[in-house]
């Protein structure tokens, strides 16, 4: 459905995407993942077919984005990061007038309208102008415009980002929703994100592909070992020398004295095995107290730079 | 055709929403009124004159009512088009670049000259109500004296080309910035030179000044208000305004291959 090849940009002497190759099947969403200035928003600019790439190929439903860019614009809908929108227009003109120029039959166009704004619930909404609605709801008119043509491939930039928690997870839901069978792609950076709505996540940095696979094989490939925090009262010293000695205890870090007194460690273990049932013992066992134990999942930034810091390192 | 309409009705209908056309075409009514208020009541004031006291009706020897009323009311109307053009076409690029809305538009299957000559037609659209509206200061002429009714229509004729000249160097400088104020600024600045352009035929030797007065937005003005229906004047202004438009959609599509 998707394929990119080779795609480079370069912004005068700045490289921004300097070799990307991926493709996306048929039905599938993509997550694109990466730090900001990663050069999501310019491969998907090059996807939508607002520039051309420098070098390089980028096709839809096999369609070239520079060289056939109207036919691959009639497949696409794309939702920019900034929601671009016409704030003074109010939200059903703007939609029948985002449906007729995407090239929607004018028999159509009240129909898909009325439908699209079903899908994103701004039906409450139609008469008003959108420079009169919320962050959430401007972003749900964004995704109605992406829509409102049945495109097969919808692209959308940072659907989530400036949104309260509540819009957010409402948000998530309906891209998943709507997804159906279009062929997705998602840029975020938020990792939990991804596991929840993409099959499939593309990590890129500085331009370059990073890495591409499933969220879950991506954290277990960069986790390798797991990470406990701890909470506990002692002497914070003598603590981690004592935990130094329990079997498969790789590092222990002393986070520093907490707010109620107590002191923070983290405990990090070698690949494949589990000393967390030691731990308490260990602890207790030396008379002091533990107060709290808490398994840590690697967030994204730890993934980014481990994955990241791999790659230089190989580079260098 | 159907988008270039699409994108014209949609820019139509955002003049008419926002204040901008009412403001504009409101003041140019005003300033333009005051002007043909004054120039009729000279005019009067001297033919009364001339009507009792024969001396001067011999300094007065013209007194006609297109070279005396007509005539200095389409150079001034044309000098307040100057004034309020620029203000007009100033959003029409600048604008959705600086909200971004540009991005959006871009991507729909759209041409970029759909867009460019949409939001073209809805600019001269506005401007050819502004203008006829003042209509109404001929048909007083012509109610209450006998004015050549000839160069009356070539005076418009020109007075819209000039304008529609005008419209499309300034939506030629609103798709060079974000700016609507900066957009503005280089359309005054471009129109005024081109406007007295022909100051300049006074010290240069004859076949540059040929030349100047040639571009010169004014010389061109004067030979159509005069009744004189040349087509190297209407040519000019065709011309001026295929260049500034053609200019315009590279600039669009700068796009593409700037880094």
């Amino acid at each position: 459905m998707i394929e990119v090849k080779e795609l480079v940009k370069e912004y005068g002497d700045f490289r921004a995407v300097d070799g990307i190759t991926f493709s996306v099947e048929k039905g599938e969403i993509l997550g694109f993942l990466g730090p900001n200035g990663a050069g999501k928003t310019t491969t998907m600019r090059i996807l939508t077919c607002f520039f051309p790439p420098t070098g390089g190929t980028a096709k839809v439903s096999g369609f070239d984005c520079f060289t056939e860019s109207l036919e691959v614009r009639k497949r696409i809908g794309y939702l920019p990061e900034s929601v671009p929108l016409y704030l003074d227009m109010k939200v059903k003109d703007y939609l029948e007038f985002a449906a007729a120029l995407k090239g929607v039959e004018s028999g159509e166009v009240d129909r898909k309208v009325a439908r699209v704004m079903g899908e994103c619930g701004i039906e409450h909404m139609a008469g008003r102008l959108i420079k009169e609605l919320s962050k959430g709801y401007r972003q749900r008119v964004g995704l109605a415009q992406a829509l409102v043509n049945d495109p097969e491939v919808l692209i959308l930039d940072e659907p989530t980002i400036g949104l309260d928690p509540r819009q957010i997870i409402e948000i998530r839901k309906l891209i998943k929703e709507l997804a159906g069978r279009r062929t997705v792609i998602l840029s975020t950076h938020i990792l939990p994100e991804v596991s929840m709505v993409c099959k499939r996540v593309i990590i890129i940095n500085k331009g370059r592909l990073v890495a591409v696979d499933t969220p879950d094989n991506l954290t277990a490939r960069v986790q390798g070992a797991g990470r406990v925090a701890l909470g506990v009262r002692g002497p914070a010293e003598a603590i981690k020398e004592r935990l130094e000695t329990i079997r498969g205890v790789k590092k222990v870090v002393i986070d520093g004295r907490r707010d109620d007194g107590t002191m923070g460690l983290s405990v990090e273990f070698e690949k494949g095995v589990d000393p967390r049932p030691e731990i308490p013992e260990a602890i207790v066992g030396s008379g002091w107290d533990l107060l709290e134990m808490k398994t840590q999942e690697l967030s994204l930034e730890d993934i980014f730079i481990r994955l990241i810091t791999r790659e230089e390192g190989m580079v260098q | 055709m159907r988008n270039i309409y699409l994108i014209f009705s949609k820019e139509l209908k955002s003049y008419f929403t926002s204040p901008i056309a009412y403001v504009v075409i409101t003041i140019f009514l005003i300033i333009t009124g005051y002007f043909f208020y004054n120039i009729l009541a000279t005019f009067s004031l001297i033919s009364f004159q001339a009507e009792t006291n024969p001396i001067i009706a011999r300094q007065y020897n013209l007194l006609n009512i297109n070279e005396s009323v007509v005539r200095p009311l389409f150079g001034n109307i044309s000098m307040i088009m100057l004034l309020m053009m620029p203000l007009l076409t100033m959003r029409l690029f600048a604008e959705e670049k600086k909200t971004g809305t540009i991005e959006l538009l871009l991507t729909y299957p759209v041409k970029d000259v759909e867009v460019l000559v949409g939001k073209f037609l809805a600019c001269v659209a506005v401007f050819g109500v502004m203008l006829f509206s003042t209509i109404t200061y001929p048909v007083l002429l012509i109610l209450l004296g006998e004015p050549e009714i000839g160069p009356i229509v070539t005076g418009y004729l020109g007075l819209f080309l000039l304008g529609v000249a005008f419209i499309s160097l300034g939506i030629f400088t609103s798709s060079l910035t974000e700016n609507q104020i900066v957009s503005a600024t280089i359309a005054f600045g471009a129109l005024i030179i081109f406007w007295l352009l022909s100051y300049s035929m006074l010290f240069a030797p004859p076949e540059i000044g040929r030349l100047i007065s040639y571009i010169s937005m004014t010389e061109h003005l004067e030979s159509l208000a005069k009744g004189v229906l040349d087509t190297e004047d209407i040519l000019y202004y065709v011309n001026f305004t295929l260049l500034f438009l053609f200019l315009t959609l590279r600039s669009i599509e700068s796009r593409r291959w700037r880094g």
